[in-house]
């Protein structure tokens, strides 16, 4: 009886069960770094916006506090942008000539909102709320990153299941205390773990990983 | 992008899932018929693990976002005229005009409470000092870079006025100064006045008005 196969075909089996479980690694690999990198997640891409503004300038050297603007962060899930009125309490009377503030200017004259462009955002099936992270002791810059620092706004985090659960497994390694939260220039301490301890014990802080926490 | 083009690829492969598995695989070679199906099974699932679900983007309206259906394009509607919201049924002349009998008020609608003045501190801290300065002087951070400068509280007219001027200079503005009847609740916006109240006799205390208790560390701290 003859041979069905040559004997080359060893090497060909044997090539393509290691060439497809070589195969498979590598696409789980590109598809985790393409779901890592800024293509996908946003993280450090800066956004154009219609107006220049700069938090370095207003919320690091001028020192305005968030809550000035992002009024209904404190209250509400949505932080809140703030409407051509709030630029207007200072701009009516300073910069009133910049090129760069007429898109400002032309709101406050027509009353047709400004057009920001959107930084951080998570998909419609999920659930946020920032007024719960600030009474739990959760800053901002842990979010957001450096935002005091930031010329033009960029997100610093990837806003993915994963980071979000990374914290709520273990949110003693995050937290800060109540008064710190708004403050950019706040650094944790070197004993971060003792502090968030007693901070979770002091702010009865619950470990929430349920699914339904944040997909409802 | 990526998205995009995985998205058309993935409507372009589901049609031919049902024919493959309906027509005998055509290799002579086993090994490839071995290797390839697999293979192109798992491509396939992960195009398809790439394609966007409807639940990602949701016809609901988020806070603030645009509006294709309205003409002005935003999505928040303005109150209809009349509406009373819970807890915003303005009877109380005092609480929420800072007027009694139409003229300011001298008193507050409220006991001020040491809470009272802390959470006032903190509202003044965010939403006054940038121009009226931590201790009221009105020389704030922006008048520093040129915004016109306020009225020091701590002239005589501004001691001599009545609690309910404070207040109606937050809700209604005053001459260059915009309202912050939209960012501070009326609750607020007394405790800011008490605050007011309290750097007003902060610049003018003697050491007399300090409890005994608390002289010792006064001292402590002037030297
Ligand atoms: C003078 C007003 C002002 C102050 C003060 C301010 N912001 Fe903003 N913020 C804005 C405006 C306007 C935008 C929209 C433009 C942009 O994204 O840069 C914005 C956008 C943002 C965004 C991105 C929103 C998005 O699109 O996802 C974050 C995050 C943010 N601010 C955080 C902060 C933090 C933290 C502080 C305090 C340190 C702060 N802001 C202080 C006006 C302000
Ligand atoms: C509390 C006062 C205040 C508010 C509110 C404010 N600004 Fe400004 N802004 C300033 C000051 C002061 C400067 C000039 C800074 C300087 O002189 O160094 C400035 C400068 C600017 C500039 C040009 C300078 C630069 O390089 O950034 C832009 C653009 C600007 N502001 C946009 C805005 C917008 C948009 C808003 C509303 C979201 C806003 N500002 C709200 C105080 C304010
Ligand atoms: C626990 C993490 C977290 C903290 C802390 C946090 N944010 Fe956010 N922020 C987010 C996420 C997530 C989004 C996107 C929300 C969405 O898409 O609905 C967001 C969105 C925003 C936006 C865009 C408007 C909105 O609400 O969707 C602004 C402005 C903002 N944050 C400001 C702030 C400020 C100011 C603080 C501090 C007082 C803060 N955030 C603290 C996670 C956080
Ligand atoms: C740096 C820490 C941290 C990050 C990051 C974080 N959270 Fe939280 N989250 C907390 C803490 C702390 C609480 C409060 C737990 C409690 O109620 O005791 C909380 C509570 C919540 C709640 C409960 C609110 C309620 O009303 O029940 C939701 C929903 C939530 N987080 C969603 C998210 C989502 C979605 C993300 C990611 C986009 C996120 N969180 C990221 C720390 C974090
Ligand atoms: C702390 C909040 C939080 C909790 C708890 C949570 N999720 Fe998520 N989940 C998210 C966020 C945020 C996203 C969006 C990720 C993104 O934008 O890529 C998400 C996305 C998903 C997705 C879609 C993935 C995708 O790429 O489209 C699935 C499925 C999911 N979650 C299932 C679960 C299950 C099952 C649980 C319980 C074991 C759970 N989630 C618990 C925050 C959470
Ligand atoms: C953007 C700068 C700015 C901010 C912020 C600001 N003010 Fe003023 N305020 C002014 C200016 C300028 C005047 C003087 C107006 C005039 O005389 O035309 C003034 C005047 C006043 C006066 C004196 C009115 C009189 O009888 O002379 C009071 C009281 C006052 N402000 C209270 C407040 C309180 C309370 C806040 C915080 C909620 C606040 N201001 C925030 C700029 C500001």
């Amino acid at each position: 009886m003859t041979q069905v196969f040559k004997r080359s075909a060893n090497t060909l089996s044997r090539f393509s069960i290691y060439g497809f479980a070589f195969f498979v690694i590598a696409m789980g690999a590109v598809i985790y770094a393409v779901n890592k990198s800024p293509y996908l997640t946003d993280v450090n891409v800066i956004r154009d916006q219609p107006v220049p503004f700069s938090h370095k300038h207003h919320a690091g050297e001028l020192g305005i506090d968030c809550r000035y603007c992002h009024t209904s962060v404190e209250e509400s899930s949505f932080a809140g942008l703030p409407p051509t009125a709030t630029c207007m309490t200072c701009h009516s009377r300073i910069w009133t000539n910049a090129q760069m503030l007429e898109p400002v200017r032309a709101s406050y004259r027509s009353g047709k909102s400004i057009e920001w462009t959107r930084v951080n955002a998570v998909p419609d099936f999920v659930y946020f709320n920032h007024s719960i992270h600030l009474k739990k002791g959760v800053g901002c810059p842990t979010c957001h990153g450096p935002v005091a620092e930031m010329p033009l706004t960029w997100r610093a985090n990837t806003m993915q299941m994963q980071w979000c659960i990374d914290c709520h497994r273990e949110p003693e390694r995050y937290v800060r205390p109540r008064d710190q939260v708004f403050r950019s220039d706040y650094h944790p301490p070197a004993d971060q773990l003792a502090l968030g301890r007693r901070l979770v014990k002091e702010y009865k802080i619950q470990k929430l990983t349920n699914c339904s926490t944040c997909h409802r | 992008m990526l998205r995009n083009v995985a998205g058309i690829v993935c409507v372009a492969a589901r049609p031919l899932r049902p024919l493959r598995s309906s027509r005998p695989l055509r290799f002579s070679r086993r090994f490839l018929s071995r290797a390839l199906a697999p293979g192109a099974a798992v491509v396939c699932a992960l195009l398809l693990g790439a394609c966007r679900q409807d639940m990602q983007v949701q016809p609901k309206i988020l806070p603030l976002a645009e509006s294709q259906f309205f003409e002005d394009g935003r999505s928040a509607r303005p109150v209809v005229a009349g509406t009373v919201a819970r807890g915003q049924l303005r009877t109380d002349e005092l609480l929420f005009t800072g007027k009694s009998n139409g003229a300011d008020a001298v008193q507050f609608p409220f006991a001020i409470t040491r809470q009272d003045l802390e959470r006032g501190r903190e509202r003044y801290n965010i939403y006054c000092s940038l121009c009226h300065g931590a201790s009221g002087d009105g020389q704030g951070m922006i008048v520093q870079r040129g915004f016109p400068p306020p009225p020091s509280y701590h002239i005589d007219r501004l001691r001599q006025a009545p609690a309910g001027h404070f207040f109606d200079v937050i809700t209604n503005g005053y001459g260059t100064m915009f309202s912050y009847a939209s960012r501070v609740n009326p609750q607020d916006r007394w405790r800011i006045v008490a605050y007011i109240r309290a750097l007003q006799l902060s610049q003018n205390g003697a050491l007399a008005d300090v409890p005994v208790a608390e002289r010792q560390t006064l001292a402590g701290g002037a030297q």
